[in-house]
């Protein structure tokens, strides 16, 4: 079970992480985008589930990893990402509560470029009982 | 024309194993229950599924096609209500099409539908663009 003490916690991820045209290309590749000068809408969840896995697995908060199925997504993109770019990273757990035995939690995960937010995103995970 | 209740026309996307482990390996997703029949079985599954974000991706591709490119995109949300199943050696479709929902000086907002195998799979499925 989730710690109760990390809803409503920021937790910061990785300081500095370098998205590379070639993550973009192949990214987009598979959807068969040719037009890589900016990665397709949905290219971040390759950084933000990973952050948000590392982040929310710590054994001080708790979550089963292994158990989470993806209930909803959604991104705000403020600066479409370029290949070269590079960004902090930080996960919120926004929400959380359990239904029939099951974990319900929502995530934002925010990368920052500087001082800004290039883009955030909401993951809704749920533990499955 | 760019007014509410306007269709945007249906376009079928194919899915089918080699494009789940593409999938997989771009998007650093590996998950057994997305390549691994046994395995998704195992954990209650009737086969492989989708990753949400594949359907996701294929569904953003329908938008950013209408849009004009991916930097139009500046919000898009779905809720996955249904897997998308893929048996073994089989194609299977991505049926998308959508309505314009709301229009603003700056931007325009569609509402998306996604069904594969005549299954809906996606719910509140929704972009705004720039115009």
């Amino acid at each position: 079970m989730l710690n109760p003490d990390s809803v409503g916690r920021t937790f910061e991820g990785a300081n500095s992480i370098t998205v590379t045209q070639s993550e973009i290309d192949a990214f987009a590749a598979v959807i068969g985008e040719s037009d890589t000068t900016v990665a397709p809408p949905t290219f971040s969840i390759r950084i933000s589930l990973e952050q948000s896995q590392s982040i929310l697995s710590d054994p001080s908060i708790g979550l089963d990893w292994t158990r989470v199925v993806h209930g909803d997504q959604k991104f705000e993109i403020f600066s479409p990402i370029k290949g070269g770019d590079t960004f902090s990273c930080s996960s919120t757990i926004e929400s959380y509560r359990v239904a029939a035995g099951n974990e319900i939690v929502t995530v934002r995960s925010d990368l920052k470029s500087g001082s800004a937010i290039a883009l955030s995103s909401w993951s809704t995970l749920v533990v499955r009982a | 024309m760019i007014e509410v209740g306007a269709a945007i026309p249906e376009r079928t996307f194919t899915i089918n194993r080699g494009l789940l482990k593409a999938y997989a390996d771009a998007s650093g997703d590996q998950n057994p229950i997305h390549q691994n029949e046994e395995f998704a079985l195992s954990v209650g599954l009737p086969n492989v599924i989708a990753h949400g974000m594949l359907t996701m991706a294929l569904v953003g591709k329908f938008v950013t096609d209408w849009a004009g490119g991916s930097a139009k995109v500046t919000h898009y949300g779905a809720r996955f209500i249904k897997p998308v199943i893929v048996p073994v050696d089989t194609d299977v479709d991505l049926t998308v099409s959508a309505t314009i929902s709301a229009v603003d000086e700056n931007s325009v907002t569609i509402d998306l539908t996604a069904t594969s195998a005549g299954v809906k799979v996606l719910g509140m499925a929704k972009a705004v663009i720039k115009k």
